[in-house]
């Protein structure tokens, strides 16, 4: 575990991967909840988590260098299903990265269970975890200028749902009519750091 | 709708509805957003009697034209800008009484970037996650003014402040802005470390509310390859791969993959919100106190 300071108020804890920033993260929640850490962000990220809004940074850092924090996943974390219809323009392309058949891409989708691991891009957008290493995939080698809101996508390690149209350059492999972020609702995020996410498939592969 | 509203006449170039922001959903991926010149923008709520909570206009570069329904108390300031009601010319940086169908304007800014409009009572559009801010970056809150808009009032607090001109910092004739080396200045060669706080940058006019864009000197990197994803602070100086320093302002993402060699001091950002397109920066390093 690295401590870095970031400017006066911050600190960035960089730690060897993505599951060890996802137990740190759960860590620093649990410690923020039980009033042993004042903070005003935690921000998880691939293999990080930022640290906003100390009062005493340089007393945080010495505590969390002395700190033993726990290598594990913490279980029983909410789980969100989405239904999805494996329907993507880029289904084939992932079908060939991955050396199999669409449906199969759809099918392996479909039985992993996903992990948020961290939120950002968008309000509501999560980076989720879950694929083995040999489903990861490039990044489209020109974004697309619009992603319809819903689209389920494919980059490196992540699976992400745009929860509105925008720009993206990710991997569409799919459609939910899930809303991912609706300021109106409590909590208004769908996918917070930490969600079990299991992708439900409906209608057939390749559209219906 | 009630009186209590305020018509826009001429939206300007770009003008949000901002406040506080709403910081502590930067897990969400949802940035801190709020007025960038933030004491300007609490001075005008003062000057009106509004607690600094309330939501303001900021304006950019060319100011407004707004008509309220019924009289108010508005309070100009930011920015140095002309100000008039009807056409006559109207007190800037002190509380102003607007008639009931009277027509302000907010002038061009004469220095400076932002002008901020207070009005009595505040702006009440409704709140997204606790603020009525504009995000440009992911489009929480109201979209910015455009002509016809009508934007509702809240009830005055009280007694608007009574001083004849308030002072106000000068917007900035170079930007000065004091960084703390990190987190990733490792990623860039100690030359370019050198170069970013001893030569001097320009303020480029593509900044926005989401960074302030400069022109100068590329940074080098001491490494390639990507850096992934990590969590970004206001005030973050990220380099993107053609090498020119961005500061992160309120409406940044919270995560970036480019890294940051230094992070602005948050004391000096007000007045990089002022800062014209043209205008000298020097970064200068200090130590984190």
């Amino acid at each position: 575990m690295r401590i870095l300071p970031v400017g006066e108020s911050a600190l960035l804890v960089e730690v060897s991967g993505g599951q060890e920033a996802e137990a740190l993260h759960a860590e620093l929640v649990r410690r923020r909840a039980e009033g042993l850490l004042a903070v005003r962000e935690i921000v998880p990220a691939a293999r990080t988590v930022l640290l906003d809004g100390l009062a005493e940074p340089d007393r945080v850092a010495a505590e969390l260098a002395a700190a033993q924090v726990p290598p594990v996943l913490p279980r029983g974390e909410r789980i969100v299903e989405l239904p999805v219809r494996y329907d993507g323009p880029d289904l084939g392309t992932v079908a060939a990265h991955w050396g199999v058949p669409a449906r199969e891409v759809a099918r392996v989708h479909a039985a992993t269970e996903f992990r948020v691991a961290f939120c950002g891009f968008a309000p509501g957008f999560g980076y989720l975890t879950g694929l083995p290493e040999r489903c990861h995939v490039p990044r489209r080698s020109s974004p697309r200028t619009a992603v319809p809101a819903g689209a389920v996508a494919l980059a490196g390690a992540y699976t992400g749902v745009y929860p509105r149209s925008s720009p993206g350059g990710w991997q569409l492999i799919g459609t939910t009519d899930a809303v991912l972020w609706d300021h109106t609702r409590v909590p208004a995020a769908l996918l917070t750091p930490g969600t079990r996410v299991r992708f439900v498939p409906v209608g057939r592969v390749g559209g219906s | 709708m009630t009186d209590r509203a305020l018509a826009v006449v001429r939206a300007g170039a770009l003008t949000t509805v901002q406040d506080l922001g709403r910081p502590g959903h930067a897990h969400l991926g949802v940035p801190r957003s709020g007025a960038l010149d933030a004491p300007a923008a609490a001075l005008v709520n003062r000057l009106v009697g509004n607690p600094v909570t309330a939501a303001v206009l900021e304006t950019t570069l060319n100011g407004c034209a707004l008509r309220p329904r019924s009289a108010v108390t508005v309070a100009v300031g930011g920015a140095p800008c002309a100000v008039s009601v009807d056409g006559r010319p109207a007190a800037w940086g002190a509380a102003v009484r607007v008639p009931a169908g009277a027509l302000l304007e907010v002038g061009a800014a004469v220095a400076g970037v932002r002008s901020y409009v207070a009005v009595a009572g505040g702006i009440t559009v409704e709140p997204v996650l606790g603020s009525r801010s504009t995000d440009l970056l992911s489009g929480l809150g109201p979209a910015p003014l455009a002509g016809g808009t009508v934007l509702p009032l809240g009830r005055p607090y009280g007694p608007h402040a009574r001083v004849d001109v308030a002072p106000q910092p000068r917007p900035p004739a170079e930007l000065v802005l004091r960084v703390t080396p990190g987190p990733r200045a490792d990623w860039f060669t100690p030359r370019a470390l050198t170069v970013f706080t001893s030569r001097p940058y320009r303020v480029s006019p593509a900044g926005n509310r989401i960074g302030l864009r400069t022109e100068g000197p590329a940074l080098e990197r001491a490494r390639t390859g990507e850096l992934p994803s990590e969590g970004m602070v206001l005030g973050a100086v990220q380099v993107p791969p053609d090498g020119r320093p961005v500061v992160f302002l309120a409406d940044h993402p919270t995560t970036g993959g480019y890294p940051v060699i230094a992070v602005v001091r948050h004391r000096d950002l007000p007045a990089a919100a002022q800062a014209a397109p043209g205008t000298p920066v020097r970064f200068l390093a200090v130590g984190r106190r």
